[in-house]
């Protein structure tokens, strides 16, 4: 415990080192959320988002950058580069275990996606009007399945990346993928529904954080998938991880 | 009581045998060294001694303990070097060594051993910037940072220019000072010739020489080279006559003698029964490098 500790705490300064991490986990969505806020229009409730302003139909979106950046871009490339570089394996030789870096990092990750959360959600609140929200269990839901689908598909490509760059020629594609269907590169109201629905089953599960944020239930069958494809993308990388 | 035991080692992967019978102990304090061509099994054969694979068959026992059962007592006591482990690029050198530190119950004092690898300048630095020769520094602290009773150093100085491969060598000469057993896998003859007490040759997955440097040499390779000018005309009956001698040449005016055992001694006295004078006098022994093109039929690598 007390070696797990110690990884922890020099991963975290590392994350922190590393300029673009925390540039591209937490400060980007905020000041995207700054930015939309910050026009006038986007606060105006309008019919197309079904009475919402832009920047309360845009915010699960822009959660969803943290989340693809974290889960299915940073967390592979930084193990599979552990492992290319046999820091992993060093590791192995010491009465720590390569797996306490591997928890380290998903603490990271998980530590990432609650503040950027945190943040959207308090400065949404205070500066733009966007409610908290309204179904503080349903988002919780949605927000925790969401992430372990993510960090699942994140684990799957570093246990099938032999090195860092096989990692991120798999990680980009995924992670521009979470994030079209996310919403993030084209508002979800300009693309065509059918490709909106597949956005609803695609993890994170946009369709299911902007419900429980703005009043309904999160739909079973989208946190279902969710939870299906933690368990079966999960399953899948522990069988497959290599340490070295 | 042996501190490390190999017995009968096998391990293969998939259809390739990487080691297929290796046996050998290690002393207490002693640097032992694994040589071998590339791909011998030597690698393979330290990652099993040093638990990090399973063998096929065989025995391994290090300390007394299983390398695999007792798996946690081992690593505290078992300091690891391996070949090609690096470090995150942004770790700094005091980060690494402190971190490693904690890992251990009883860990040697972080800041005292990077003063000893020469590394006090460099504690802040990212290990991105170390030099190569600093960087294998690190690794090395790092293996030792926990004060192991034993230490396996695979491929020490690869990549080290000549300085500071000697500055490494002596600091190896420190650990093993200390009471450290040492185990040295390497593929320069000059290191296995300057460090090691015993050296394991390994060739396709077996031992096919286990001796002294000095011991391999004289017994595989045990050939000497005199060259001389003579002051004066010889017969070369003089020294053909000589049972330690096996063969007499000359190129121009220089006598090329070929022995073994005491040869030197034998020539130079019938010389000086015959009032002549070896000018020039060079003598060439056999080295490790000869002893080992000897047993595996291959030059070292370098």
């Amino acid at each position: 415990m007390h070696a797990f500790g110690q990884i922890l705490k020099i991963e975290t300064r590392l994350f922190l080192r590393d300029f673009g991490s925390p540039l591209t986990t937490v400060v980007l969505p905020l000041a995207l959320l700054v930015v939309f806020g910050l026009i006038p229009a986007g606060r105006q409730p309008e019919e197309q988002f079904g009475d919402l302003s832009f920047i309360q139909y845009f915010a699960p979106s822009l959660l969803v950058i943290t989340l693809a950046m974290s889960a299915v871009n940073i967390l592979p490339t930084v193990l599979a580069t552990y492992r290319e570089r046999g820091v992993l394996r060093r590791l192995a030789t010491t009465p720590a275990s390569p797996a306490a870096l591997l928890a380290a990092q998903l603490v990271i990750s998980l530590a990432t996606i609650l503040v950027s959360a945190v943040l959207l959600i308090v400065v949404g609140r205070l500066a733009f009007d966007v409610p908290l929200p309204r179904r503080p269990l349903g988002f919780t839901l949605a927000l925790v399945l969401g992430t372990a689908a993510l960090l699942a598909l994140g684990l799957l490509v570093a246990a099938v990346a032999r090195t860092a760059k096989s990692a991120q020629g798999l990680a980009v594609p995924l992670f521009m993928a979470v994030m079209f269907f996310g919403g993030v590169y084209v508002p979800r109201f300009l693309l065509p529904d059918f490709l909106v629905r597949i956005g609803d089953y695609t993890p994170p599960g946009v369709q299911a954080l902007l419900d429980a944020w703005t009043g309904t239930s999160p739909h079973p069958l989208h946190l279902g998938i969710m939870a299906v494809v933690a368990l079966a993308a999960g399953a899948t990388a522990s069988k497959l991880f290599r340490w070295e | 009581m042996p501190v490390i035991e190999v017995t009968s080692l096998h391990k293969r992967y998939g259809d390739l045998v990487a080691v297929d019978d290796v046996s050998f102990t290690v002393a207490e304090g002693e640097i032992f060294g694994v040589l071998g061509p590339n791909g011998a099994g030597k690698t393979t054969t330290v990652e099993c001694v040093a638990g990090l694979r399973v063998p096929d068959g065989g025995g391994v026992s290090v300390l007394g303990l299983d390398p695999r059962r007792d798996a946690a007592q081992l690593r505290q006591r078992v300091g690891v070097q391996l070949q090609e482990s690096q470090l995150p690029d942004q770790l700094r050198v005091a980060e690494a060594l402190d971190l490693y530190a904690s890992f251990y119950r009883d860990p040697a004092d972080p800041a005292h051993l990077i003063d000893t690898l020469g590394l006090g300048d460099k504690r802040n630095t990212a290990y991105k910037k170390l030099s190569g020769g600093q960087k294998q520094r690190l690794s090395i602290a790092l293996a030792l940072v926990g004060n192991p009773r034993v230490a396996i150093l695979d491929e020490l100085t690869t990549g080290l220019d000549p300085q500071s491969r000697r500055d490494t060598w002596t600091l190896i000469e420190q650990v093993r000072d200390s009471g450290v057993t040492i185990v040295l896998v390497t593929h320069f003859m000059e290191e296995a010739e300057r460090l090691c007490d015993r050296v394991a040759v390994i060739d396709r997955g077996r031992v096919v020489a286990l001796d002294s440097p000095a011991g391999l040499v004289s017994t595989v390779a045990p050939e000497q080279r005199i060259r001389f000018r003579p002051s004066a005309s010889m017969d070369d009956r003089l020294l053909t006559d000589l049972p330690e001698v096996t063969a007499v040449q000359r190129t121009g005016s220089q006598v090329v003698v070929t022995g073994t055992g005491d040869v030197l001694h034998a020539v130079t006295s019938v010389l000086a029964r015959n009032q002549i004078v070896a000018a020039d006098l060079r003598l060439e022994q056999s080295t490790l490098d000869d002893a080992f093109v000897e047993l595996t039929g291959r030059r070292p690598a370098e």
